[in-house]
């Protein structure tokens, strides 16, 4: 067992699929000697070498693109784009091959590559570099989006995600890359992708979320604790495709909701998780199903970005409204 | 045999030496301009002292993460030097000193960095851009204001640069492709301060100059030393000159060094050389500047200690009003989304005023 934080668990989670696959090659900027500016690669380069761990020009696009073609050549790039909001370079590179390759080429060709970002507020970054725009990405087919929430989360779905046989979008919550250490085995055990994982048990509410936000939704349940109201709290983890199943199956026993997500409202991974329970679970429910939400508005610079990202008071705040109809 | 049918050559231009002395006779007009060197002279000093203070507020918590300009001080007074105030200016996020020439005020750029958008909202030219966050993509935002310029038979030019690291990315060669193919009013500088954040110049390509893509493209291209103020700001009226009478786009790539970390958030020793940095301090700009005007007696102590004092009262004017400048606001956040904000927003807003208190 190792203590880790979460940004260590992606690079152990890297060194390990590096040392059992050969195909497996790093590329990004700043990801060699400098270890990555947040140093998710940290060590990789000095282990395996300039040639499986790439520092490339300044090029989005780029490396994107060269990931299709390795990927689709035999190899298993991890790319790296240094901020999610240097990203969209990218999205022609996915959108419009990594994602149908497969698909396309009736299985004659794919990309199993990974495109891992740092995402979210609440650094203190410079602009650009708080966004949460993990929806834009769960909307396209043929691509897996997976969100970690914790140290071993991240080590067991980032194995999973290398090794999937399709393009897989590695979203990491850069406010949670350091904030806990966690003890995990570095023994090259993945997670289960596609699903969502239960952290809490509950009967009252059943709280969703994904990413930095578990960090407030699982305060939010202690605080709910101590006023005798118990509530089950589910970690996505992958947005997309979605396992509605285990959500519903918590609302069921429940009766009551809330999606908790850092990202702006409109079109949110949030308005999908509600649409598929008025769909599959609209008899259970005992009240409306709430979202607390970033708001429909450019994320704010680092003097506002607190008074955006939602916090445990907006959370208590939606349980109490919704508890009160029922 | 084939036939030769197109080569092509990089001029590169240098007037000072790194000591300070004139390589050559053939001067342009600047270099025994006195009045003009010595204003250039008290705009770099004036920049790096606002620099430093900039740094040392990242570092006591009272202003986020911010690009120090170190060492490209020659570069970035000659574009905003050049420029009258009706071109159009597009910065990325390290120019502090163009922006200075510009008119943006001291104190707004501590605001912006400070984490508040009113920054942002700057007092220089109405029409220049702000700050550019995503690497080269103001390549293409400078050509358009260039093409407007055109369509409307403005005599306008809009000036932009790019970084080493930034002239990878397509953005900059589509500018450098649309300014040969309309035939634009644009200045396009390459700051080539050899290094992005961790990643050297020799990374990048292995073209032997920057300079050339803008020949690729169809553009008269050369390179400047970057530290040599003359040569920067000749270099710039000449192509912003030629610009302005319809003679097209021009590419200049400025050599020059980042002689501290890439920004706040960086360390650079865990990837460069420190001996790297000292050779670079024995050919940076603003001792070079000063070396040449004291050897021909138009500067001395007495000058620079009251440029010194004068600098520092303003920088720490600039700090005290920066400091003292409210925190921006919940409403904020919705106003300026639209022209007419949508009822759905509106709510929003109403909302978040709720939480916030
Ligand atoms: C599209 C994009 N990708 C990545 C980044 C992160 N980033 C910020 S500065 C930088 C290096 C830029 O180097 P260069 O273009 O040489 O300019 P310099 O910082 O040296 O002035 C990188 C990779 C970004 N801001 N935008
Ligand atoms: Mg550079």
């Amino acid at each position: 067992m190792t203590s880790v934080a979460m940004v260590e668990a992606v690079s152990l989670a890297m060194a390990w699929e590096m040392a059992s696959d050969d195909s497996v090659v790093v590329m990004g900027e700043d990801v060699g000697v400098n270890g990555g500016v947040f140093r998710a690669t940290s060590g990789l380069e000095a282990r395996f070498g300039d040639q499986r761990v790439i520092d490339t020009p300044l090029a989005e696009a780029m490396i994107a693109g060269l990931a299709v073609g390795m990927s689709a050549q035999g190899m298993k790039p991890v790319i790296e784009a240094q901020f999610m909001g240097f990203i969209y370079p990218m999205v022609e590179q996915i959108v419009c091959h990594a994602s149908r390759m497969r698909h396309r080429t009736r299985g004659r060709l794919s990309c199993p590559m990974v495109l891992r970002a740092p995402f979210g507020g609440g650094i203190h970054a410079p602009e650009l570099h708080s966004e949460s725009t993990e929806a834009i990405f769960a909307h396209i087919p043929g691509l897996r989006v997976v969100i970690p929430s914790s140290p071993a989360r991240a080590y067991g779905l980032l194995l999973a995600a290398i090794r999937d046989p399709d393009p897989v979008v590695f979203l990491e919550p850069k406010r949670i890359y350091r904030l806990n250490r966690e003890e995990i085995e570095d023994n090259g055990e993945d997670l289960p992708l596609d699903v969502c994982f239960v952290l809490r048990d509950g009967t009252d509410v059943t709280l969703v979320s994904w990413g930095s936000m578990i960090k407030e939704t699982l305060e939010s349940a202690d605080l709910l604790a101590t006023r005798g109201i118990s509530a089950e709290v589910i970690d996505v983890a992958t947005i997309s495709p979605l396992d509605m199943d285990t959500i519903i199956e918590s609302v069921e026993k429940t009766g009551r909701c809330i999606i908790i997500h850092e990202a702006a409202r409109m079109c949110g991974v949030g308005a999908e998780i509600a649409a598929g329970l008025a769909d599959s679970a609209i008899y259970a429910l005992h009240a409306p199903v709430k979202r607390v939400t970033g708001y429909d508005v450019i994320m704010p610079l680092q003097k506002m970005e607190m008074n955006y990202i939602p916090g445990v008071k907006r959370i208590l705040t939606a349980v109490e409204e919704i508890l009160e109809v029922s | 045999m084939p036939a030769t049918i197109a080569s092509f050559k990089i001029d590169f231009y240098q007037f000072l030496a790194a000591d300070g002395r004139l390589i050559s006779d053939d001067v342009p007009p600047l270099a025994t301009d006195w009045e003009e060197l010595q204003s250039l002279y008290r705009l770099m000093v004036t920049t790096r002292i606002f620099d430093k203070k900039a740094v040392a507020l990242q570092r006591t918590g009272k202003m986020g993460t911010y690009a120090s300009s170190l060492g490209h001080e020659a570069a970035h007074i000659a574009m905003g030097s050049a420029m009258r105030p009706e071109d159009c200016y597009a910065p990325t996020y390290r120019e502090h000193g163009a922006q200075l020439c510009r008119g943006v005020t001291m104190p707004e750029i501590l605001r912006y960095w400070g984490g508040d958008e009113h920054g942002c909202d700057f007092s220089g030219p109405r029409h220049d851009f702000s700050w550019c966050i995503p690497i080269a993509t103001q390549c293409l935002h400078a050509a358009g204001a260039a093409l407007a310029f055109k369509l409307r038979g403005e005599q306008r030019v809009a000036v932009v640069q790019v970084g080493d690291g930034g002239s990878s990315k397509g953005d900059f060669l589509e500018a450098i492709n649309a300014a040969s193919a309309f035939q634009l009013p644009l200045v396009l500088v390459i700051i080539n301060n050899q290094w992005a954040i961790s990643v050297p110049r020799s990374k990048q390509n292995s073209a032997t100059t920057l300079a050339q893509k803008g020949i690729a493209g169809g553009l008269p291209s050369i390179q400047v030393d970057g530290n040599d103020i003359i040569a920067c700001r000749w270099a710039m009226e000449t192509a912003i000159e030629k610009a302005r009478t319809g003679g097209g786009a021009t590419v200049i790539e400025m050599l020059t060094y980042r002689l501290t970390d890439h920004t706040t958030a960086d360390d650079a020793r865990r990837y460069r050389d420190e001996q790297e940095v000292k050779n670079a301090w024995q050919t940076e700009p603003v001792k070079r500047l000063r070396n040449y005007l004291q050897a021909e007696g138009v500067w001395n102590d007495k000058k620079e200690l009251a440029l010194l004092e004068q600098a520092g009262v303003e920088v720490a004017q600039a700090v005290e009003e920066y400091l003292s400048m409210p925190d921006p606001d919940v409403a904020g956040m919705f106003d300026y989304m639209f022209e007419n904000t949508p009822a759905e927003l509106e709510a929003q807003r109403t909302q978040a005023l709720k939480e916030c208190n």
